[in-house]
C-alpha cells in the first residue's frame, strides 16, 4: 500500500495530469500513451489549475470502514476549466451540491491507515466562494 | 534591502462551535465564559483537515498571491504543536503539495504557540545570509483540549504562511528579537492526548512577562515608543490577555483591534498571532509600522517590527482574513466531539 500511494503523490497532492501534444487530448490520471495517436503519441506532463464545475454527483451512504465517520459524502464528476473531466470527492453539505456548481481544489486527508499507520492526503474539491 | 514578507496566506477551517454550546454541556454560564475569556466561538477542523492540510492551503494562497515560482523556495519550516505525525515531518508534505521540487531545506518546529514566528526568524536568517532566495514559514495548529477543560472554549484550528525573501518585499522586517526562559506554564507530555496547564500561572509569570519583555526590549533597541506604531498584535490565547498586554505597554485599542481575531475563531495556537498579523496586513498602507509579538508556552516571545512598503499597493489581499472569520458553518457539541475524535469508537 505505501509504495503504491507514494508513487502517485505528485498526481494526488495536486492535479497533475498529462496532455498529448500531437492531438491535444488531456488526461487525468496521467497517461504515458495516447490511445488516439498511439505510436505518434507525444505525451507531456501538465498541471491543471483546479477550478471547474460539477457535471454529476452521487451521495455515498454505504461506505468502506475507513470512511464511515465521513458519511454521507459526495463523489462528483468535475469538468475542469482547463482540463479533462475528473472524479473527486466534494466537501460540502449534501443539501448544498448541485449540477453546474462551481468548485475549486483543496488539499485534504483521504484516510488514515489505522491509528498507527500512514496518513494519506490528496486533492478534493470545495464550493468556490 | 532587508529581508521581509514577500507574500502571505491564511487558512481557517469553515466549521465553528459556539461558547454557548460548550458551556451548556458543562453547566457553565455562557455569559460568564464570554465575559471572562473574551471568546464567542471558535473554528473546528473537519474530519479531513489537520495541520498538514491547513499548512498546504495557507502556503498555496501565499504562493498564488505573490506569484512565486515554488521551485525558488529554498526552505520550508512548519511550526505547530499538533503535527499529524510525532515522527515524520509536515514540511515534506507541504513541499510536495506546492511542487517546490526536492532541493529545499525542511524541518518541523515546535515551541507551543510561537513555532510559526520562530520559522519566520530562521527564514530571515537564511535569506539574509544568502543561503536561500525565498523561505516559507508556516504556523498552523488543530489544537487539542480535554472535554470540560477551560481550554475547550478557545482551542481551535487555523494557520498562516509567509514567504520570506529580499525581492518583492511588501513588509520589511526592520528588527526582530526573542525573550526566552524555562517557565512550565503549559505542556503536553509524550503520548498524552491533551495538554496540561498551570491555570493562573499561565498569566503573569508566563504570557505577560515574556510578551511585555520582548516588546519593551525591541522598542528600547530601536528607540521607538508605542505611539510610533500604526498597528500592534500580540499572541491571543483568549480575548483578555492581548488587550491587557497592550494596556500595560501603552498601546491603544485602535492599534490592536484589527488584529484581534481570537473572539470569533478562538486560539489557533501557532497560527494565533500571525493570523492577527495577516488581518493587519490586509488593510495596511505603505509606510505603516507594525509590532508583532508572539508567545509560546514553556516559554518565549518573538518580537518583530515590520515596515509596510510601496509594493503593498498592488498586492492582492482578497479574500481577507476577516472575510474568512465571518464565514463559517456552526456545528453542535456532539458533532464537535465526533470531528475532534473525542468519542471512543469500538474496534
Amino acid at each position: 500500500m505505501i509504495p503504491r500511494f507514494w508513487r502517485k503523490i505528485k498526481y494526488r497532492y495536486d492535479i497533475v495530469g498529462s496532455v498529448c501534444e500531437n492531438c491535444g487530448t488531456q488526461f487525468y490520471p496521467p497517461r504515458n500513451f495516447c490511445p488516439i495517436c498511439r505510436r505518434k503519441s507525444k505525451i507531456k506532463e501538465q498541471r491543471f489549475n483546479g477550478r471547474g464545475k460539477v457535471l454529476s454527483y452521487t451521495i455515498v451512504h454505504d461506505t468502506p470502514d475507513e470512511f464511515k465517520l465521513n458519511k454521507p459524502y459526495i463523489v462528483a464528476l468535475i469538468e475542469l476549466d482547463d482540463g479533462p473531466i475528473i472524479t473527486s470527492q466534494v466537501v460540502c453539505d449534501p443539501q448544498e451540491i448541485e449540477v453546474g456548481m462551481r468548485v475549486v481544489k483543496t488539499f485534504r486527508k483521504y484516510f488514515e491507515d489505522g491509528e498507527d499507520g500512514v496518513i494519506y492526503y490528496g486533492t478534493k474539491f470545495v464550493p468556490e466562494k | 534591502m532587508k529581508a521581509g514578507i514577500v507574500s502571505y496566506g491564511t487558512y481557517i477551517p469553515r466549521l465553528r462551535v459556539s461558547v454557548d454550546e460548550i458551556a451548556k454541556v458543562w453547566g457553565e454560564s455562557p455569559d460568564n465564559v464570554k465575559v471572562g475569556l473574551g471568546v464567542y466561538r471558535k473554528s473546528v477542523p473537519d474530519l479531513d483537515e489537520d495541520t498538514a492540510t491547513i499548512s498546504v492551503e495557507a502556503a498555496r494562497e501565499a504562493i498564488e498571491r505573490g506569484k512565486i515560482d515554488p521551485e525558488r523556495i529554498g526552505a520550508i519550516f512548519v511550526g505547530s504543536e499538533s503535527h499529524p505525525y510525532v515522527v515524520k515531518p509536515t514540511a515534506t508534505i507541504v513541499g510536495d503539495a506546492i511542487g517546490c521540487g526536492n532541493s529545499f531545506h525542511a524541518a518541523d518546529f515546535e515551541f507551543a504557540c510561537k513555532a510559526g514566528t520562530a520559522g519566520i526568524q530562521v527564514c530571515m536568517g537564511m535569506v539574509e545570509s544568502g543561503m536561500i532566495e525565498f523561505g516559507l514559514a508556516i504556523g498552523a495548529d488543530t489544537s487539542q483540549s480535554a472535554p470540560g477543560d477551560p481550554l475547550e472554549y478557545s482551542a481551535s484550528a487555523g494557520g498562516a504562511a509567509f514567504v520570506v525573501g529580499k525581492k518583492g518585499v511588501i513588509a520589511e522586517i526592520e528588527e526582530t528579537l526573542s525573550f526566552t526562559s524555562d517557565t512550565p506554564d503549559f505542556w503536553r507530555r509524550e503520548g498524552q492526548p491533551y495538554p496540561s496547564h498551570g491555570g493562573r500561572f499561565t498569566g503573569i509569570p508566563a504570557y505577560f512577562r515574556h510578551v511585555t519583555s520582548a516588546a519593551i526590549q525591541i522598542m528600547e533597541k530601536t528607540g521607538y515608543k508605542p505611539s510610533d506604531f500604526d498597528y500592534a498584535v500580540f499572541h491571543q490565547p483568549n480575548g483578555k490577555f492581548p488587550i491587557r498586554a497592550a494596556r500595560i505597554l501603552g498601546f491603544t485599542k485602535e492599534q490592536i483591534n484589527q488584529g484581534l481575531v481570537v473572539g470569533y475563531i478562538g486560539n489557533t495556537y501557532s497560527g494565533s498571532s500571525i493570523i492577527g498579523f495577516s488581518a493587519i496586513l490586509d488593510i495596511a498602507k505603505p509606510g505603516d509600522k507594525i509590532l508583532l509579538v508572539s508567545f509560546g508556552s514553556g516559554a518565549g516571545s518573538d518580537a518583530f517590527i515590520f515596515n509596510v512598503t510601496d509594493l503593498m499597493e498592488d498586492y492582492p489581499r482578497v479574500p481577507t482574513v476577516w472575510d474568512k472569520i465571518n464565514g463559517g458553518i456552526t456545528v453542535d457539541y456532539s458533532t464537535y466531539l465526533k470531528l475532534r475524535k473525542k468519542i471512543r469508537l469500538k474496534g
